[in-house]
């Protein structure tokens, strides 16, 4: 019913007979009669849109989970950050959403400068000289990263911190299988990561180590101790890191990361049930020809007037081909936008206040949830905006009570560390009242009784 | 030429009525920037202010803040909509840019995408609490596998190419399964770049097969080097020629009876929604782009979505975890049984994802067909409106786009592709994709989609003849000046590979 064909019917019949053909069944010629489709798709016939729209508000409706009817205390790389109306407004002009990849620069200038304060401020949020057009999520960004590093160190063995998100383990074990690497798996204690020292055969020696920071479970892992390995190993240095805590944390480029990876949904794109987020991916100068994806320089036009174009083409897929060492072509353009954007509302003091406010809401709900009866540290060291508890029961039961006093509790540990099923990952960001988090101690007491 | 008589009113829109203001440079956000100001605000909390010290260990704690722009909002804004009128978009005009599959994306589709109840759900709440979000995806599934003739799909896939490395990875793993080693992946020369880049990652070695005079896959040269080492090929058909490779069934059968599978690139679904399905051509893995086939926003280079659907045999091995019905209205996740594994951190581009269903819905089954029918159509009347105008390198009925040549122009008045493309900008168009397919040259692919008019069409044909007969008069401003009326003329590429400046803190 609804269509966003301009053409008439009598246009058509025109067209037709401009091309010698009596229908529109004619242009399919050449495909042949034994592949055919012989019937029609058996989809549903088209509506109008209000009525789309009112099948998409029902279905809405059923997702109790939405962060306006249920306060939200789940983190783990999806935060419920404020996005001003000024983010949601200039994200969503139609210029930057409705523009293809920039491959015209001349009339591609909006895009590919955004893109450019986007890249400069990532490279300082990582303390690192160069930073990509994004990725597709933190995972992929992970992904690349390792790939980056076995590339570069020329040793096919990763140590990945148990530490790192576990969808972000899980993806390196998927793509892993195709590029042959040696994922091993470096347990945590007490909340951070306990790196052995390599031993025995050179195989068993990282090319890359892999840390988040703060880890998945918020702690704040020594970054010295993995510098130190990877001085000792030759491996590089790459960190998962949480770009908005750097709003109070040293950076990763200032531990000495070879590669800072993160996620950005939290600078103005919704939590979207997962997607679409915001890989970022800085590294060292060294490293900038091995970089993956999309680059946006900075350059002249034939009037000497300053421009922004894409890059080092030489290393992406469409030019390399079967030797890029990255197959990414479309990325995550309009969430870099978003970034800038939102980095541009934040500047330089609001992001050390949100990471402040960040850091206050989840100390207070510490706090509060800790003196709840049965509830216990799961780990002793120092968080900044997360953290994961102990429960008396098991988390997911908790996660489902705590939904008919209005939270989302967090995030359960089950299948996240060993031995997680009593373990719950709770975050606040500086949308929690003081009132929310009293209200949430109250709930999760009773939850647990 | 009674043919230019085919629409009644010439002139569709063009980009060139936009008013663009000047030719100053706008400044980044850093030079704007002021120390002291702000534009942020923040929700009053009541939470204790504690000190900072008290919340970060020393050793933790950065000396001095992240530097980033200070402007006030209203600065802010100036800067962002400045940037975005220095933007070609869709909804500013025609984007027949081959390959992309640039056409409309409707506005109702933004809409739903933000409706609290959708973009304001956590990606790890329970599945009793997100039933909508599964119902949604669940149905997506159904649907893109009905259009594709396929078994079942994930949607994790952020993009094509990662849809692309999935779809290898799912190759690996059934013939993993059934403990055969393969190490070879078959592509035609006229592949997309992503493609052998995958196979690459897919762990596998690239074999490439040339194209024949048809401008479709040799299958003499296909025969030759199909063994019991291929693991398969990968094809998109309509190929990058915009051509329908006819011997699809052939080539299955062949592909197939030394055990290899077949991959469908989806970059060309477009052309043959409703009419022929790769299930149905024998394709056993086949990978949509929900951005140019669904009319999902392409947002200046991202995000896309890159659904990969499978034959029954292949669905194992799935990616996991997958929205699954569990019964008529109870919706939850299951784990294929030799699952590959997840490729996605959540469970894929979620808001890109109902976007496509909402298009889906409007449009219908009834609706798919037609916007197949249209876009061949579009794509047929601009290759014969143009014969004669430029080389038609396989001069044959094509899908949904032409790939046109600038060899002769450049052969008798040295204007190249390139040439043509930026010239065309300054007509209000955005250019074609040049230089791509690689096996033909000076090519200018063209893709005018299924919702530009008769109308856009002839004033883009206008424009390419136009611009044809410039290069062929050599009067007027020679073309390689061109653009002059954009926001920045031709840009000094290699000085941007030479000097790198890829951070305004790079700028000396």
């Amino acid at each position: 019913m609804g269509t966003y064909i301009p053409h008439t019917d009598d246009e058509i019949e025109t067209m037709l007979a401009f091309l010698g053909l009596s229908s529109l069944d004619e242009l399919f010629a050449v495909v042949p009669e034994a592949v055919r489709l012989q019937h029609a798709l058996e989809l549903a016939d088209g509506v109008g849109e209000p009525d789309v729209l009112e099948r998409m508000e029902v279905l809405a409706d059923r997702n109790r989970a939405r962060t306006d009817r249920m306060v939200c205390f789940a983190g783990g790389g999806a935060y419920d950050h404020e996005v001003p109306s000024v983010t949601r407004a200039l994200a969503g002009r139609s210029e930057f959403v409705t523009s293809y990849t920039p491959y015209q620069p001349e009339v591609a200038q909006g895009v590919l400068q955004a893109i450019f304060e986007f890249q400069t401020m990532v490279a300082r949020i990582a303390g690192l000289p160069v930073a990509n057009a994004s990725l597709y999520d933190g995972g992929s960004a992970a992904v690349e990263a390792v790939n980056l590093g076995v590339a570069a160190s020329g040793r096919q063995t990763v140590w990945v911190s148990e530490g790192v998100h576990p969808h972000w383990r899980q993806m390196l074990a998927t793509f892993a299988v195709g590029t042959g690497h040696r994922i091993r798996t470096i347990p945590l204690a007490y909340g951070v990561t306990a790196w052995p020292e390599p031993t025995g055969a050179d195989e068993e020696v990282p090319g890359v180590v892999l840390v988040g920071y703060p880890n998945y479970l918020g702690c704040l892992e020594d970054l010295g101790a993995v510098r130190a390995l990877c001085d000792r190993t030759g491996a590089l240095m790459v960190v998962g890191a949480d770009p908005l805590a750097t709003g109070l944390l040293r950076s990763a480029g200032s531990w000495g990361a070879d590669v800072m990876v993160g996620e950005g949904q939290m600078f103005g794109t919704a939590l979207g049930f997962g997607g679409p987020y915001l890989g970022l991916f800085a590294c060292s100068a060294a490293h900038t020809r091995r970089l993956p994806g999309r680059l946006v320089g900075e350059t002249v036009d034939v009037e000497g007037r300053t421009a922004y174009v894409t890059t080092l083409r030489a290393r992406e897929q469409d030019i390399r081909r079967e030797k890029a060492t990255s197959n990414v072509c479309t990325n995550q353009t309009l969430m870099a936008v978003t970034a800038a954007i939102q980095l541009g509302w934040l500047g330089t003091s609001g992001l050390v206040e949100v990471a402040t406010r960040c850091a206050r809401a989840t100390h207070y709900t510490r706090r509060a949830v800790l003196a709840v009866d049965g509830v216990t540290p799961w780990a002793d060291a120092p968080v900044l905006r997360e953290f994961a508890v102990r429960l008396p029961v098991a988390a997911a039961t908790v996660v489902e009570r705590m939904a008919d006093a209005g939270f989302l509790a967090g995030i359960p540990l089950e299948g996240a560390v060993d031995d997680g099923s009593h373990g719950l990952l709770i975050a606040a960001t500086e949308r929690r009242t003081a009132a929310q988090i009293d209200a949430f101690a109250d709930a999760l007491a009773k939850a647990v009784a | 030429m009674g043919g230019h008589a085919t629409v009644a009113t010439p002139g569709g829109g063009k980009a060139s009525s936009a008013p663009l203001l000047g030719r100053d440079a706008e400044p980044t956000l850093f030079e704007l920037s002021h120390e002291g100001r702000r534009a942020w605000s923040f929700r009053t909390t009541d939470v204790p202010e504690v000190p900072v010290d008290e919340l970060v260990p020393a050793v933790h704690r950065r000396d001095r803040p992240v530097d980033l722009a200070e402007v006030s909002e209203r600065d802010l804004v100036a800067h962002f909509t400045r940037l975005s009128h220095r933007q070609f978009s869709v909804d500013l005009g025609a984007y027949p840019l081959g390959s992309c599959t640039m056409k409309y994306n409707p506005k109702v589709c933004d809409t739903v995408a933000s409706l609290p109840g959708l973009a304001g759900v956590h990606p790890a709440a329970p599945a009793s609490m997100t039933q909508g979000w599964l119902e949604l995806l669940v149905q997506l599934e159904e649907t893109l596998c009905e259009v594709t003739g396929m078994a079942a799909a994930t949607l994790q896939p952020a993009a094509g190419a990662a849809g692309e490395l999935t779809g290898l990875l799912l190759m690996r793993a059934w013939h993993d399964a059934r403990g055969s080693q393969r190490h070879k992946v078959i592509i035609p020369d006229s592949a997309h770049g992503t493609n052998p880049a995958s196979v690459t990652l897919g762990g596998y070695e690239v074999v490439t097969v040339p194209s024949d005079e048809r401008g479709c896959v040799d299958m003499a040269a296909l025969r030759s080097v199909l063994d019991e080492d291929v693991a398969g090929i990968m094809l998109t058909n309509p190929n990058t020629l915009g051509l329908f490779e006819e011997d699809i069934a052939e080539i299955a059968a062949a592909v197939h009876a030394v055990g290899g599978l077949l991959y469908y690139d989806g970059a060309n679904l477009n052309a043959i929604l409703g009419v022929v399905r790769p299930g149905d051509m024998g394709f056993d893995i086949v990978h949509m782009n929900l951005h140019k086939t669904f009319a999902t926003p392409h947002g200046g280079g991202g995000p896309g979505a890159g659904p990969v659907a499978v034959s029954e045999r292949l669905v194992p091995f799935l990616p996991g975890p997958r929205p699954v019905r569990l019964d008529d209205s109870v919706y939850g996740w299951a784990e294929p049984p030799q699952s590959i594994g997840r490729v996605h951190t959540w469970h894929g581009n979620s808001l890109v994802l109902v976007r496509a269903l909402a298009y889906i819905l409007v449009n219908g089954g009834d609706g798919l067909k037609r916007i197949a029918q249209v876009a061949v159509l579009n794509a047929n009347w601009i290759r014969r409106r143009l014969h004669g105008v430029y080389d038609v390198p396989f001069d044959r009925p094509c899908m949904h786009e032409v790939v046109l040549s600038a060899r002769t122009l450049k052969a008798d008045h040295g204007v190249r592709a390139l040439d043509v493309a930026k010239r065309l900008l300054e007509e209000g168009f955005h250019a074609p994709t040049v230089y791509f397919p690689l096996i033909v040259e000076e090519a200018l692919m063209i893709e005018p989609t299924e919702t530009e008019s008769p109308q856009t069409l002839e004033a883009l044909a206008v424009s390419l003849e136009r611009v044809a007969d410039e290069a062929a008069a050599d009067d007027g401003p020679a073309l390689v000046e061109y653009p002059f009326g954009t926001p920045v003329r031709r840009v000094d590429e290699a000085r941007a590979a030479r000097t790198l400046i890829p951070t305004f803190d790079a700028r000396t």
